[in-house]
């Protein structure tokens, strides 16, 4: 057996908190799992919308960026990226639910006129 | 070693219940996405559901100011600044784009998502790098490196396919192929993969990072500069699929759960729809992103062999829509270039106050993006009942009186059922030709995307109507309302 699993177990039998890596694989596969889940039941009429909705979802990186952007050494190379995160990232979320918002809008079924 | 680092990170002492409850603040972000894409799943709840996505959307940007409050003032203002400018901008282009113009809009976005990722990851490489470099675990740098990978190539692919989806001048619509395209893209790829692989090792080494983006933004120029406009619906979505894996790998690098959960369901999202596309069409996803379908391919019969195709008049087709008892409409890419979908509206109600009944079969590639059509028609203020996929309207082609083609090709040529030499051969189509009349509505008889010539056009039950869409279609209308 490989060397690396024995040290892994004893690790893992040591009383040491799992590796925060591990907890966010877990979660990253169960969440994917979940995603094919409920996106395997949307109709194709809503394929668009859940294109743009999902995108807009997708920005998210929102969060890293308003972290990434903050920092007590400003000027620092890394924060004007966090800027420009900041900026694409909003971009994407903004337009990207105002854009959904308006295609659904337009959905209308035959009881609804 | 490790416990120095984590002492000299100021918030971790004091603020650990408040972690807790921005931990759980993300949670509750999270779970109201997955609400919000469920609820997507039906026409009369989708609205709503996009809502409480935006709901979770404003819980992970409030918790997240929560938690960079209280620190440097010039920060926080510069970070208004940023939101007022990709907000503004984000707000102004959303109102403003028309539908036909959707399938750029949805790239542009797709864009943006992925050089954020990209921007977060290496911003935050950066930032780390002044205080504790050598702390980072082995998978921060891993996740850094394919953040910011996949972030690059998105970006300059989705732009790729914006300059395609927006008939620029710039990008041609074709594929752009030269020798070596293909080996370029691997050498490429595992490149910049095994130079993630050299950061991992050598946490220091920036211009690894460096090297790794540049590599990254060339990637995706090369990736979707050889794949043809009509192949845009699965490019699309696996751009989509690839904002999303992104935005998780950055939360990887930062640790976040929000980014990772989020990140994750965009990523099984776009790969569902990648998926459905390709069967669609019948093709594997290499041979979408490698084969270059769509070139002026000079394969496949010519109009010479197949007989001559018959033109009708607006009139002599006038009669016959009049006599028909069920007509099916089937639109494609051409009636979105045309901007028809009003024009078929009217017609479609000018057909109902005849009692003959409409329905529209819509393909699941037709147009530029997936749900392309559906859009467009929905704009037009047609229920969507009366919109019908490729499985239920397929039995009713032979019980209908017409079907009306209108700027739809290869999704309705039925060489793809029986032709094993024709490049579509083995496509899900729709069986038109099975209708007792079959109107095609096209500007002439040029072949369609994959570069070969439709033989519906050729059959006895065919007629042919040259012209630009909307007028033609406006013609009809004004033909059947005057008889």
């Amino acid at each position: 057996m490989n060397p690396h699993v024995f040290t892994l177990l004893a690790e893992a039998t040591a009383d040491k908190p799992i590796d925060p890596f591990v907890i966010n694989l877990v979660i990253f596969v169960l969440a994917i799992a979940l995603g094919v889940e409920v996106i395997t039941k949307v109709p194709s009429t809503l394929h668009t919308p859940l294109m743009s909705g999902s995108n807009a979802i997708s920005g998210i990186t929102i969060v890293g960026a308003l972290l990434a952007s903050f920092s007590g050494t400003f000027w620092a190379f890394g924060v004007v990226l966090g800027f420009l995160a900041v900026v694409f990232a909003t971009f994407n979320v903004v337009g990207g639910y105002v854009v959904t918002n308006r295609m659904l809008e337009m959905f209308k079924g035959k009881d609804s006129k | 070693m490790l416990n120095m680092i984590y002492t000299t990170q100021p918030t971790l002492t004091l603020a650990l219940t408040t972690k807790d409850w921005l931990g759980l603040a993300y949670l509750l972000a999270a779970v109201l996405f997955y609400l919000g894409l469920k609820m997507l799943s039906k026409v009369t709840t989708a609205r709503r559901g996009n809502l409480v996505s935006a709901l979770g959307m404003l819980v992970a940007i409030a918790a997240t100011f929560f938690q960079i409050s209280g620190g440097e003032t010039i920060s926080l203002i510069w970070i208004v600044i940023a939101i007022l400018i990709g907000g503004g901008a984000g707000l102004v282009l959303a109102v403003r784009v028309p539908m036909t113009g959707m399938p750029e809009m949805i790239a542009l976005l797709n864009g943006c998502g992925g050089i954020a990722s990209l921007l977060v990851a290496s911003g935050d490489y950066l930032r780390k790098s002044d205080v504790q470099l050598v702390g980072l675990d082995w998978n921060t740098l891993l996740a850094i490196g394919l953040a910011t990978l996949i972030g690059g190539l998105t970006f300059t692919g989705s732009l790729i396919a914006y300059a395609k989806l927006a008939g620029s001048k710039l990008i041609p619509d074709a594929p752009v192929q030269f020798a070596g395209q293909k080996a370029l893209i691997a050498v490429l790829g595992l490149g910049s993969l095994a130079l993630a692989g050299v950061l991992v090792a050598q946490p220091g080494a920036w211009y690894v990072l460096l090297m790794v983006a540049a590599l990254s933004l060339i990637l995706g120029v090369l990736l979707v500069i050889g794949i043809g406009g009509a192949d845009m619906p699965v490019v699309i979505a696996l751009l989509n699929s690839y904002s999303g894996i992104a935005a998780a790998m950055a939360g990887f690098v930062l640790n976040n759960s929000a980014l990772i959960i989020t990140g994750a369901l965009v990523g099984a999202s776009g790969i569902i729809l990648t998926n459905i596309m390709c069967k669609a069409m019948n093709r594997s996803l290499m041979n979408v992103l490698f084969g270059g379908v769509g070139g002026a391919v000079a394969g496949g019969k010519g109009a010479a062999d197949q007989g001559q195709a018959r033109s009708f008049s607006i009139e002599d087709a006038g009669i016959i829509l009049d006599a028909a008892r069920s007509v099916i409409i089937v639109p494609g890419y051409g009636m979105a270039v045309a901007q028809a979908q009003h024009a078929v509206k009217e017609l479609g109600q000018q057909l109902e106050s005849r009692s003959i009944d409409v329905k529209y079969a819509i393909h699941p590639v037709a147009g530029r993006m997936p749900g392309h059509m559906n859009v467009l028609l929905a704009e037009a203020d047609i229920p969507y009942e009366q919109l019908q996929d490729l499985e239920q309207i397929n039995p009713q082609f032979e019980q209908a009186d017409v079907a009306l083609v209108i700027g739809a090709n290869d999704v309705t040529n039925p060489a793809a059922r029986h032709d094993t030499a024709s490049p579509i051969y083995g496509m899900p189509i729709l069986d038109v030709d099975k209708a007792r009349t079959v109107f095609v509505i096209k500007r002439s008889m040029n072949p369609g995307f994959a570069g070969i010539q439709n033989e519906l056009y050729f059959k006895e039950n065919t007629g042919m109507i040259f012209g630009d869409a909307k007028k033609v279609v406006s013609e009809l209308s004004a033909e059947l309302s005057a008889s």
